[in-house]
């Protein structure tokens, strides 16, 4: 029995230590920086070219708000505009993202930014990741007014 | 009060596929843990049925790097309930981005009794006939393992299909053991709802297991294995809560004839955050 509490006590402080040492991890990968928007530009060409299905779809635009809210809000905050604590993602509504094409948004959700903290997303259906795109397209950039709620 | 924090902090609603034996490639998200609890009965010819259940506490430490932790135990029928052991497992994204085939490397080190009976995997020559010695003679063997998974998962079109390979190793004088798992879900529902609703068929995953062993370094074959066929089914609700139910039922002879799991999880966010607050850092 005292050698299951000694086994327990080290994985309990291994795993402690393990998710002290990620946080220090993600901290530092997650600073704010010029590059932070630097994925954008990775998307390949065919990618970028895609356009959304739900572009003029306001249902999209609903649905898309509650995806939002429930898998994105946590890092980019719930106005888009950056996210606070240790898992704090780059804002939304700024130009680089407010400018970027449909086709790019949806790359860089199914596939992450997983070295700097994003996870991938295509466990979300193709059509809930395009109303997640009609959903920050339709935020504008810092200096508008974020979209009445439905 | 900090400590507390985690069972009020906002739930997320999550999107978990319904696999109780399978892992896909979807690692958690950094900074949030999952905390669940799964239950499994099965019969035994020639023993005692038995129910089995365990809790995890799963971590996402960053977006390529999953820790998780196991508390296992077990009630058999007319003899008694153990505690069984716990399990430390980590999964490793080792690619950047999406590919039609994803990669995720799995340890995992086990310390567990011989009557541990969670069924969690299914390895070597793990047979029904091995789960009918007694709680009192089969606890006091502990086991020190290793595990190692090549869990491979690809999406497409809602579709998941995942296949792990798996190999473990008892850490005393034992052969390496090795087994597989496979298992197919998909969404009820691809859209997604513009309103909240807790019985939309987007919530609803459906799915199919098979897992099974394949012998040992010294006979690598399916003579005197056991496999399993398991339908399943996940709810997804957007309090942050989402149940699990798989009926499972032995391919063989050398398998349970039937299994029925089921389980419940809740993911909660900015975990890593509070524990960073105990330890004095700054949000």
């Amino acid at each position: 029995m005292k050698v299951v509490l000694a086994a327990m006590c080290i994985c309990g402080i291994l795993l402690l230590a393990s998710v002290l040492l990620a946080n220090g991890q993600n901290e530092k990968k997650t600073a704010p920086s010029g590059d932070v928007y630097a994925e954008l530009g990775k998307a390949p060409e065919k990618a970028r070219l895609r356009a959304n299905p739900f572009e003029n779809d306001a249902k999209a635009m609903a649905a898309g708000r509650l995806l939002y809210e429930d898998h994105c809000a946590e890092c980019h905050g719930g106005n888009a505009e950056g996210g606070k604590g240790r898992t704090k993602g780059p804002s939304l509504r700024a130009p680089e993202v407010q400018n970027a094409p449909p086709g790019t948004l949806f790359w860089v959700l199914t596939n992450g930014v997983v070295r700097k903290g994003m996870p991938v997303w295509s466990r979300l259906p193709e059509p809930q990741r395009w109303a997640l795109v009609r959903y920050i397209k339709s935020l504008g950039t810092a200096e508008d007014p974020p979209p009445p709620k439905p | 009060m900090v400590l507390l924090s985690p069972f009020f902090a906002r739930p997320l609603s999550a999107q978990e596929n319904p696999y109780f034996v399978t892992y896909d490639h979807y690692l958690e998200e950094p900074g949030n843990l999952e905390i669940e609890y799964f239950s499994t009965f099965a019969t035994e010819r020639g023993g005692n049925n038995f129910h089995s259940y365990w809790t995890e506490f799963e971590y996402g430490a960053t977006a390529w790097w999953t820790t998780e932790f196991y508390l296992d135990a077990q009630t058999t029928f007319q003899d008694s309930t153990v505690f069984t052991g716990f399990k430390w497992e980590n999964r490793f994204r080792p690619l950047k981005r999406e590919h039609l085939i994803n990669p995720i490397l799995y340890v995992e080190y086990e310390n567990i009794n011989r009557a541990d009976k969670t069924l969690k995997e299914v390895v070597g020559h793990d047979v029904e006939e091995d789960f009918r010695e007694a709680n009192g003679d089969a606890r006091r063997d502990i086991e020190h393992e290793v595990e190692l998974k090549l869990l491979l998962s690809s999406t497409a079109k809602g579709w998941n299909f995942s296949e792990n390979i798996i190999a473990e190793k008892n850490l005393s004088n034992a052969p390496w053991e090795f087994g597989y798992a496979a298992g197919v879900s998909r969404p009820l529902s691809l859209g997604a709802s513009a309103k909240r609703c807790n019985f939309c068929r987007q919530n609803f995953v459906a799915g199919l297991e098979m897992y099974g062993g394949l012998g040992d370094r010294h006979s690598f074959s399916l003579h005197h294995t056991s496999h399993y066929l398991a339908p399943a089914l996940a709810w997804n609700m957007p309090s942050g809560w989402t149940l699990r139910l798989s009926p499972g039922f032995g391919l063989n002879d050398n398998s349970h004839k039937f299994l029925l799991r089921w389980g419940v999880s809740r993911e909660i966010d900015g975990f890593g955050d509070m524990v960073r607050r105990l330890f004095g850092g700054r949000s």
